[in-house]
């Protein structure tokens, strides 16, 4: 360590600014934070300062993405297996998987921290460590046969448009990475949806006979009850779905670290949860057709409404940022993404657009927040000046 | 007993280095000094030039635009150096003293007898006039106005912080008059918050013409501005008063015995400090009359603080005491790198968040440093500040607020009832590592301009 800390000392001079890669002084920054917590100590105000840093709470988030992360890669196994009709071991499933799966996240990243180090270095910032957890999130929100190159491009419009144009992590409307799937949904329909996409599947590879590959959720739009799997199986995840989604298990996982670690809003989570059972519970008592039959508290197991409760709504960035604010937040990205599910035809999951719909919505909700505090003060000094 | 009101936010961080209950009359200092820089927003014009000898009580310097309000000597000696700044701005004024104290006389008479106009005349002669702070703004009090009640909270919650109790035992007599000159000087109440988790020491429990208030709950709960927003909160338009309870108590001396005596009882504390104790002191005292002999020995340097971690000012080794600090700390400075320092279990990392293995040992003592601990970062997290601040105010919007220099916004959204220290643990829990206090200062000092 100490060498290293040495070399490094050695090198920086070189990358201060006006010095001779002075342009790289950004990505020095990054690569020696990494490696070592700067020593810089306080000047002014408080004297000491809590041990989090943005680092931490990022590592944090990733944590809490693995088991749905690594659910995901044997999951595309197991539903490949299936597909071809052969039974394949626990190692075999996973290994398929991740080899499928691992050359998304490395594009993802890939694309994304290249532009993001790009900016940070032409604006002279330090490199920000949100696009750690957003390089995480497109992976697991894509089909697993969308094709690299369509990551690339949707990593790269969710990077540039959705946050840089804004000013960079902590400034941006939209969730970036619901950005990147929202951008290949309308821009290449054909590789987003259908029952073709779940599973990974090359040409030439035999299709075992009534296999179809489709989705809960699209079964369930096609009014086609008698395929939908077991609540055991949506639980647990055996079913098609993009590679992070399908396990509800494993996304409690995920939610159980946000929650106790206090870096994802519990608020947001319940409340999300309670206005898509609101939702389902309005759609059982008025309902029309085998769609709106379907239980309630099952559209909490279907499509991307766990992962999107858990990980996306919750980004403290795009979400409502007053306490008062979460609560209704969250109950309306719950309520509408039942609402586009269930009787929207056009669109099988709802989740997405519902989240993103209220990334729109958030600063509205937190300005009447902010204003209700306003006029409580100032009825207060009306009172006071009347008595 | 009243009601107990009950500050459910807030946060105690618990620091190695507690002050034991043992008080130590400490040597006068070698010089002592007052420094414009304790308060906020003065011009300082001084009264007196290098080699002037000046009595306990004498101005050494005065506000340029209240020409009234006086900042006295608090020993008797010879004026050594005016140390001045950037752009010569007036650092300290540094007295030397002979070794005793002699005393300026202002005559003792009981403040019951005088009138309001007398009162304040007195305060500003002896200097004693700038040991109150108005709110809004947190400057010393304007002596033109008539504050619509004064508040004093007689607890301290910040961290390592002294017992007030202990540092105030035997002044009641003084404490009591210091309260009767302060009544002649509004037509409301005097407020004084008590800790409700234990009795209060008789000095305060027993005094006349007071209103009592407990509070319990971790820190803030001790700042005079969160027990101001729990038992009346500042308008638009209002002004109320706050002094310390060790300032009462000088002020009460003044009429009592006629002469600014300024000493006190403070704490030394802190994890580089080998006896952490109590100490009488003389206001102004040079920092190592009372650390001599008493640092850790270490290779590390020491961050020495006039005040309590959370708000206090950065001293040198040979600077002074501030003028309305209850404490010294001495911490470890912070100046080193840690590999992967963000991915450590941390098991001595102490963080408000759960993000660190510590979470897993309560009542576990911290040694921390003044390493910020990572990189300043634009808002991400949410919700991080309301959880330390009991108040009914957005600290997120305000700050921005003021980043937007949007004076309308920042009075909507409660400046005018908030100082540094209510905000300081804000800027503790920060992951962004956003510099909160200064912000806010400069926030306050836009509002000032804007209205004057």
């Amino acid at each position: 360590m100490k060498a290293l800390r040495r070399y490094i000392d050695k090198i920086k001079p070189n990358f201060q600014k006006g010095a001779k890669f002075g342009m790289f002084h950004s990505t020095f920054d990054a690569f020696e934070t990494f490696l070592f917590v700067p020593d810089k100590v306080t000047t002014r105000g408080s004297h000491i300062r809590d041990s989090i840093d943005m680092k931490r709470t990022m590592t944090v988030v990733i944590m809490a993405l693995m088991p749905a992360m690594l659910f995901g890669m044997w999951n595309v196994g197991y539903q490949h297996s299936l597909m071809i009709g052969e039974s394949w071991t626990l190692w075999q499933n996973f290994w398929f998987g991740f080899l499928k799966v691992l050359p998304i996240i490395i594009v993802s990243y890939g694309v994304g921290l290249g532009i993001e180090f790009a900016f940070a270095q032409s604006r002279g910032h330090d490199v920000n460590e949100g696009f750690l957890v957003s390089g995480l999130l497109i992976p697991l929100i894509m089909p697993v046969n969308v094709p690299l190159w369509m990551v690339a491009i949707a990593t790269a419009f969710a990077v540039i448009i959705g946050k840089e144009v804004f000013g960079g992590t902590g400034m941006n409307v939209f969730n970036p990475a619901l950005l990147a799937r929202a951008f290949l949904f309308f821009a290449y329909p054909s590789h987003m949806s259908g029952d073709k996409v779940w599973i990974a599947a090359a040409e030439g590879d035999k299709i075992i006979d009534g296999f179809s590959g489709a989705t809960p959720l699209a079964s369930a739009a096609a009014h086609q009850m008698d395929k939908m799997p077991s609540v055991y199986d949506m639980f647990m995840g055996f079913i098609p779905g993009s590679i992070g989604e399908t396990s509800t298990l494993a996304i409690l996982i995920g939610a159980a670290i946000l929650i106790i670690s206090g870096i994802g809003s519990w608020k947001i989570m319940l409340s999300t949860v309670i206005g898509g059972l609101t939702a389902g519970y309005l759609f059982n008592i008025f309902a029309v057709n085998p769609y709106m039959e379907v239980p309630a508290w099952h559209h909490l197991l279907l499509g991307g409404f766990a992962f999107g409760a858990v990980f996306m709504a919750t980004d403290p960035v795009t979400a409502a940022q007053t306490e008062r604010g979460k609560w209704i937040y969250g109950f309306l990205v719950g309520f509408l993404a039942l609402l586009v599910r269930v009787l929207n035809p056009a669109y099988p999951e709802g989740m997405m657009l519902a989240i993103l719909l209220m990334n729109a919505f958030a600063p509205l909700i937190d300005y009447y927040v902010v204003e209700a505090n306003i006029s409580k003060r100032l009825k207060r000094a009306k009172k006071v000046a009347k008595s | 007993m009243s009601k107990v009101i009950k500050i459910r936010k807030g946060l105690n961080i618990p620091l190695v280095g507690q002050p034991e209950k043992v008080l130590i009359r400490a040597d006068m200092a070698e010089t002592y000094a007052v420094k414009p820089s304790d308060f906020p927003g003065l011009t300082p014009k001084l009264n007196v030039q290098v080699g002037d000898k000046v009595k306990a009580g004498n101005p050494l310097f005065h506000d340029k635009y209240r020409p009234n309000i006086v900042f006295s000597s608090p020993v008797s000696g010879e004026v050594v150096e005016v140390r001045r700044g950037d752009r010569r701005v007036i650092e300290e004024v540094v007295v030397k003293t002979t070794g005793s104290v002699d005393y300026e006389q202002f005559e003792a008479v009981s403040p019951v007898q005088l009138t309001r106009e007398q009162v304040v005349e007195k305060l500003l002669k002896s200097g004693t006039w700038p040991y109150l702070r108005q709110r809004p703004y947190g400057i010393v009090a304007n002596p033109d106005d008539k504050p619509k009640s004064i508040f004093i909270s007689c607890f301290d919650s910040a961290p390592l912080s002294p017992d007030m109790d202990f540092a105030v035992n035997g002044e009641q007599e003084a404490f009591q008059a210091g309260i009767d000159a302060l009544k002649r000087l509004t037509e409301g109440e005097i407020h004084l918050g008590l800790n409700a988790d234990y009795p209060a020491s008789s000095v305060f429990a027993k005094a006349k013409d007071v209103q009592l208030h407990h509070f319990t709950g971790p820190h803030p709960a001790g700042n005079v501005g969160i027990q101001i927003h729990h038992i009346d909160p500042i308008n638009k338009g209002d002004v109320v008063w706050t002094v310390n309870p060790l300032d009462v108590i000088i002020i009460g001396r003044l009429f009592l015995k006629g002469v600014y005596d300024a000493t006190k009882v403070i704490a030394l504390a802190g994890s580089d400090v080998v006896k952490p104790r109590y100490y009488r002191i003389v206001s102004g005292a040079r920092v190592d009359s009372i650390l001599k002999d008493n640092l850790v020995k270490t290779d590390n340097e020491h961050r020495i603080i006039s005040g309590n971690v959370l708000t206090g000012a950065k001293v040198e080794s040979i600077g002074f005491i501030g003028f309305y600090d209850n404490m010294v700390t001495v911490i470890p400075e912070g100046k080193h790198h840690e590999f992967f320092g963000w991915m450590a279990p941390g098991f001595n990392k102490h963080s408000a968040s759960r993000t660190f293995f510590s979470k897993l040992l309560p009542g576990k003592s911290f040694k921390l440093d003044t390493n910020i601990n990572g990189g300043e970062r634009a808002y991400v997290l949410t919700g991080q500040y309301e959880k330390v601040l009991p108040m009914d105010i957005y600290p997120v919007h305000l700050i921005k607020a003021i980043l937007a220099n949007d004076i309308d916004k920042m009075e909507q959204l409660g400046i005018y009832e908030v100082v540094e220290e209510d905000l300081a643990l804000c800027e503790y829990v920060c992951t962004s590592k956003v510099e909160v206090q200064e912000i806010l200062r400069k926030g306050i000092e836009s509002m000032i301009k804007e209205l004057s």
